[in-house]
């Protein structure tokens, strides 16, 4: 009973004549008979606003929301500042299109310059593009990107996020290129940590390049600049996952040595909304040949014929309009508007305010460690320095803990053994719900 | 404009958190980094800066967005806030599935409908874009084929049409295949003679978008079918144009096996300034047990629950897709329902051709049929005539309040070199058609009178013409004090 069309009886009758056409069917005359309005057609008929609304509002009554989350593993809820969620909703920015037309697109094209300097200036790389589809395809994309004729093998250890593995083996399984995944098994992984010298040992002149991630999956930061070392002494590139809201006080990317920084803004003022969307983000330096690898839009400054400052889609010779089958990728949509938030929340939240963040979700961490083993029942699983997510192993079964969390309307830390839990502390969590939880253990 | 460092200045706040109610933490040196650029701003100077570039940007809501291939309609304020309801926005997508089975159920219901459209027995939400879809799709169509003809599978190439979106062959590199590319005939169709002589025991699939790049219903569809079925190829349909045959015939009774839909098109959800979109991916049933990890499934007693396809090629996205998306796409179905959605389909179709019928006298439609949602206008005879382009005709639009359409794309060379693709949707009213009507005919005359004024413009915009061999020469690609 509803749509969005805008006309008029009287008007449909003027385009018919025009077109000379007596009826809508009329149009259809090039569909073969025998499949066109076929049934069945099972959808509902239209409905009102209001019945729209309470029908999608049962939906979202039938998840728990829960108060309190003390889960990450991939998905960070912090606060958003209103500011960002008022700005970003302005119907210029979410109803417009990729900004091909660079005139009437300044303000698109300047956020997405903007957003590439903040994203270069948090993993200290030279360039950025303007967002892949999450933290997993940015991974994959960046794989791919150091691949070369007869080094085609990635190095993964085991202890990196479980969907950025199996998302990087479906990208590059058909492309006659290896992912080597390497675990406790082969001795890559100790203590929750990677190895240098196993490393040192797996490297060799097959190897494209090593995807590590900082903060690993456990939640440990791992020896990234030693990492880096040994892997470019076997003349191999490293690509590091990072969890960008750590990069306000860690080590950049860039002063660790890696080559390409990857991982998924959604810390950055994007909803945990259910998995998605969410940003990937990509940033490398600026020798020619990795920027012409690089997946994805790129803005760049220019001047118009007038010398005036403007910005426009540059180095678009590498990208699948242009290129077709000789791109290096086939991204075309990406998560701009998902970069424009994430670029209002860098600018909200500010210098110091970002470092507020990251010091509150680390020092809650530390804090909630603490309460968490102070009776010596339960204990950290590894005993290296972590940020804001760590590993609990306890003599409860880990799905009794999430039970009764829930109960006190918390999300626990995620499950990832019969007695283990990967917790996870953000800015938004409360000292008295962590003294709560702590009750549990102790 | 200023930049927003521009806009910085040292010791300046914005947003705060509460303060910290534990003892700060401190890292040992060697972990800590030197120094984080970003900007200092009060939030008034945010507020400014953000608004000032929404001024200087272009969404649907600012005006008319012909852009082909895009299917830039209206897009409804309900669904925004819908997405934004606490129990979709807030829920954590590693939750136990009891606790989000709103969202399961959602997701659910979403396949069940997209499915019902396109006549597809399967259907993934993961996805995060048209090409990623395209990818996944094709994925699946290896995965098939490998498990169908046994190791000596030898199926490695993918026909894609010489008018098909860049994103085809891309994507079929990708999956690892071999692009192979298939001539138009005189209707920008697919060449059956050259099909028939490309298809052979190597063929994977044809991708096809119907109708095609050049907006015209593939008439020869269900001989296309038979060609490529009877050499043991599938067929994969890019979704980027259904929006012009939804309710109205579905690619599963074309004959195609795989599909892939662009929710950020053709169910109304915004494209966002290039994204977040949604590519969905459905399937005959034959490949339904390659399909992404992982699916949902109902249990009898209304329960949902993920499980992994028994062949799943794996994960393509990190969860399940870009879940706020889907989101408004169902609140578009349920809103529209059967009839209008097919309501919606005519009406794209019949506005297209509404204003095609007003310009071909002296513009080059690409064909005297009647055009789906979308046409083609060759603007090589002006150019000819007058030196006066197809961009520069785009870039004069600018000064008239309106999007440009899609420029040089459909681009086969020697054969379309000056196109302007034009997509009004169905959501544009008759005054918005004829104003535009008005405006392209006033500038095919002024190309005769005045082209320096269109090859200089935009005139009214706060920059002409940017230099982009400048920018692709010498890069600057961050902002340096």
């Amino acid at each position: 009973m509803s749509n969005y069309l805008s006309i008029t009886q009287k008007e449909t009758e003027e385009m018919f004549d025009a077109i000379g056409i007596s009826k809508c069917a009329d149009l259809y005359a090039d569909i073969p008979l025998s499949i066109k309005n076929k049934p069945p057609f099972n959808i509902e008929k239209g409905k009102s606003h209001q019945q729209v609304m309470d029908e999608m509002a049962a939906y979202a009554e039938e998840n728990t929301v829960f108060k309190t989350i003390m889960r990450g593993a991939g998905a960070y809820d912090h606060y958003i500042p209103s500011v960002v969620k008022y700005l970003s909703s302005r119907s210029e920015f979410l109803t417009a299109y990729t900004p091909y037309q660079a005139e009437l697109s300044q303000g698109i094209l300047q956020s997405i310059f903007e957003f590439q300097t903040m994203i270069c200036s948090l993993t200290g790389m030279e360039v950025a593009n303007a967002s892949v589809y999450d933290g997993s395809s940015a991974a994959a994309e960046a794989a791919f990107m150091c691949v070369e004729k007869d080094r085609r093998v990635i190095l993964v250890p085991s202890n990196v996020k479980p969907q950025v593995v199996q998302t990087i083996n479906t990208y590059l399984r058909r492309r006659n290129i290896t992912v080597k995944v390497l675990g406790e098994e082969e001795g890559f992984v100790k203590n929750g940590k990677v190895d240098i010298a196993a490393l040192e040992r797996a490297l060799n002149d097959e190897t494209a390049c090593v995807y590590f991630e900082q903060p690993n999956y456990f939640g440990l930061i791992e020896d990234a600049e030693h990492i880096c070392e040994a892997v470019h002494s076997k003349g191999c590139k490293v690509i590091m996952g990072c969890n960008p809201m750590t990069l306000a006080l860690l080590k950049s990317p860039g002063e660790c040595g890696a080559d390409i920084a990857v991982g998924d803004a959604q810390p950055f003022g994007l909803n945990i909304a259910f998995g998605g969307p969410y940003l990937g983000f990509m940033a490398t330096h600026t020798d020619k040949e990795t920027m012409r690898r690089m997946p994805g839009r790129i803005v760049g400054e220019t001047k118009d014929d007038k010398g005036r400052r403007c910005f426009v889609l540059t180095l678009q010779g590498r990208e699948q309009h242009i290129r077709r089958e000789k791109a290096l990728s086939n991204i075309c949509s990406n998560q701009a508007h998902c970069a424009l938030v994430a670029s209002m929340y860098l600018a909200a939240m500010g210098k110091q305010g970002l470092r507020d963040v990251a010091l509150s979700c680390t020092s809650l961490a530390h804090y909630a460690a603490q309460e968490f083993t102070k009776k010596g029942k339960t204990t950290l699983k590894f005993n290296g320095e972590y940020f804001h997510e760590f590993v609990t192993v306890s003599p409860l079964k880990a799905t009794k803990i999430v039970e009764k969390c829930a109960k006190m309307g918390i999300l626990a830390g995620l499950p990832i053994g019969k007695n283990e839990i990967l917790w996870c502390f953000t800015e938004k969590v409360r000292k008295e719900d962590i003294d709560r939880v702590a009750a549990l253990f102790n | 404009m200023k930049l927003i460092f521009e806009r910085s200045r040292e010791g300046l706040r914005c947003a705060t958190i509460r303060p910290l109610e534990v003892s700060p933490y401190e890292f040992e040196k060697s972990y800590v980094r030197k120094d984080l650029d970003l900007p200092e701003v009060a939030e008034v100077d945010l507020a400014r800066h953000y608004t000032e570039l929404s001024h200087n940007a272009f969404g649907v809501d600012s005006g008319f967005y012909p852009l082909g291939s895009c299917t830039m309609k209206y897009n409804p304020k309900l669904n925004e806030e819908i997405a934004a309801l606490p129990g979709f926005a807030k829920v954590h997508p590693l939750q136990e599935p009891s606790t989000v089975q709103g969202n399961m159920h959602l997701m659910y219901d979403l396949a069940v409908s997209l499915m019902e459209l396109t006549g597809m027995d399967g259907m993934t939400l993961q996805p995060c874009a048209g090409a990623h879809g395209e990818f996944t799709g094709l994925l699946l169509i290896a995965a098939y084929l490998e498990a169908r003809d046994g190791k000596k599978c030898k199926r490695n190439k993918v026909l894609v049409p010489d008018t098909a979106h860049g994103t085809n062959p891309a994507s079929a590199v990708m999956a690892g295949f071999e692009v192979i590319n298939v001539k138009s005939n005189a209707e920008k169709g697919v060449d059956l003679d050259d099909l028939r002589a490309k298809v052979g025991p190597d063929t994977a699939a044809l991708m096809l978008t119907n109708p095609t790049t050049l907006g015209l219903f593939e008439k020869n569809i269900l001989e296309i079918e038979k060609i490529v079925h009877d050499a043991g190829g599938l067929l994969y349909y890019d979704g980027a144009n259904l929006n012009a045959i939804m309710g109205v015939v579905r690619p599963g009774d074309m004959g195609f096996d795989v599909v892939h839909l662009n929710l950020h098109k053709t169910f109304s959800t915004p494209h966002g300034g290039g994204g977040p979109g949604s590519g969905p991916v459905g399937c005959k049933q034959q490949l339904v047990e390659f399909l992404p990890d992982p699916s949902i499934i109902a249990d009898k007693k209304g329960r949902f629950h993920f499980v992994r396809p028994k062949h799943s090629i794996g994960k393509v996205s990190t969860f399940y897709g870009n879940f706020s998306v889907m989101v408004k796409a169902l609140a578009y179905i349920k809103t529209l329902g059967r009839d209008g959605l097919k309501e919606s389909a005519e009406h794209a179709v019949l506005n297209a051709n509404y204003m095609k019928a007003r310009l071909q006298d002296i513009y080059t439609a690409e064909t005297n049929r009647l055009c789906m949602h979308e046409f083609v206008i060759d603007l090589q005879k002006l150019k000819n005539e007058t030196g006066v382009s197809a961009k520069d005709v785009a870039k004069a639009m600018i000064d008239r309040g309106m999007h440009p359409p899609t420029m040089y794309f459909p681009h086969i060379p020697g054969v379309i070199d000056e196109a302007l693709m034009i997509e009004p949707t169905e959501t544009e009213n008759k005054q918005t058609l004829d104003e535009a009507i008005a405006v392209l005919r006033e500038l095919h005359d002024m190309a005769y009178s005045d082209p320096q004024y269109l090859k200089d413009a935009p005139h009214n915009m706060p920059i002409s013409r940017p230099d982009e061999v400048l920018a692709a020469r010498q890069p600057i690609v961050k902002y340096k004090a």
